[in-house]
């Protein structure tokens, strides 16, 4: 069986501020939900989610280069870190 | 010779105007440079203006930070040349690693455009130097994102090497340690939040920006020999 040395990933990268920087939108929204009768809700955090499909040899490399990705661009190193998953789609 | 100043015109930049206006106005010469180019001719200092940089996607400044003009730029800044960023220049400035630190959404969420008082606390910096320790000095501000933000390490070494410029009297925005500016080891590279193009003339309701204008041109003259 013919086989290609390339594959299709599905990637989600949810960038989120690191643990102990300040998150205001957070924050405002936990201390928004009272106002609508939405009690004992707290550590609020708000981040936001990227989903791409990406070409690469494998899922080991897929997530290399999604990880490189975040470290000089997805992310700001300095007050955010990524969480990412990388699920295989279909073969090239 | 007057210094020659350039101020870089990313798209989404809007103050870069008020820049070259208010440089020219203090006697120096002031030209824009498009963001795409490679090099960034006769200049003796560089401001990155404020604005919406790339309408400021993913983050303020990250992706003006890869704009072919900031590879000339950097070097211009390892070679000693004086970089301002005001505003949005300052998250360039930091996105491009040029400075520590990030700008966070301010505090409250509220996008802030008001006159502030900002209390100089260094003058040995290119932006600095025809200012006094202690001066108070009432510039506008005008952001959502001008919440400075550093790790514990990076705000001791900033406090040690007296590199933090300008403090807000009263911190509009959350900053750390209320930080308006400052600037990198060299002393030559400054970020600041507030505006001191638009506090350059009577007309504008107050002219405490030309001080720090003043500094960049002396600095910029420095450099050239002036």
């Amino acid at each position: 069986m013919w086989q290609s040395d390339r594959m299709i990933f599905s990637v989600l990268v949810e960038v989120q501020l690191r643990p102990g920087v300040a998150d205001p939108q957070g924050s405002t929204i936990e201390r928004s939900l009272p106002a609508l009768g939405f009690g004992g809700v707290v550590g609020v955090r708000v981040g936001k989610a990227m989903r791409f499909t990406l070409d690469s040899a494998d899922a080991a490399a897929a997530q290399a280069e999604v990880a490189e990705m975040c470290d000089r661009f997805l992310t700001n190193p300095v007050i955010e870190d990524a969480v990412i998953t990388v699920t295989e789609a279909a073969g090239v | 010779m007057s210094p020659r100043v350039g101020v870089v015109l990313f798209p989404g930049s809007n103050c870069e105007q008020d820049v070259v206006e208010a440089i020219e106005s203090l006697g120096g010469e002031a030209g824009v440079i498009w963001h795409g180019a490679t090099e960034l001719g006769d200049v003796d200092a560089i401001v990155l203006p404020g604005g919406f940089a790339y309408g400021d996607y993913l983050r303020p400044g990250a992706i003006a930070r890869f704009s072919p003009v900031m590879g000339p730029v950097a070097d211009f800044a390892r070679a000693g040349g004086p970089v301002i960023g005001i505003c949005n220049g300052f998250q360039v400035l930091t996105e491009a690693g040029l400075l520590p630190g990030a700008l966070q959404k301010n505090a409250g969420l509220k996008f802030l455009c008001r006159s502030v008082t900002v209390r100089v606390e260094s003058t040995r910096s290119a932006l600095t130097n025809q200012a006094e320790v202690g001066q108070k000095l009432t510039i506008p501000i005008n952001h959502f994102e001008g919440n400075y933000t550093c790790d514990e390490r990076t705000i001791a070494e900033l406090r040690d090497d007296d590199r933090i410029l300008f403090t807000y009297v009263d911190n509009p925005n959350g900053s750390t340690s209320s930080i308006a500016g400052i600037c990198n080891a060299a002393r030559n590279v400054v970020g600041l939040m507030p505006h001191p193009e638009r506090a350059c003339h009577p007309l504008l309701g107050g002219t405490d920006g030309a001080i720090v204008l003043r500094s960049l041109l002396a600095a910029a003259g420095a450099r050239s020999g002036i």
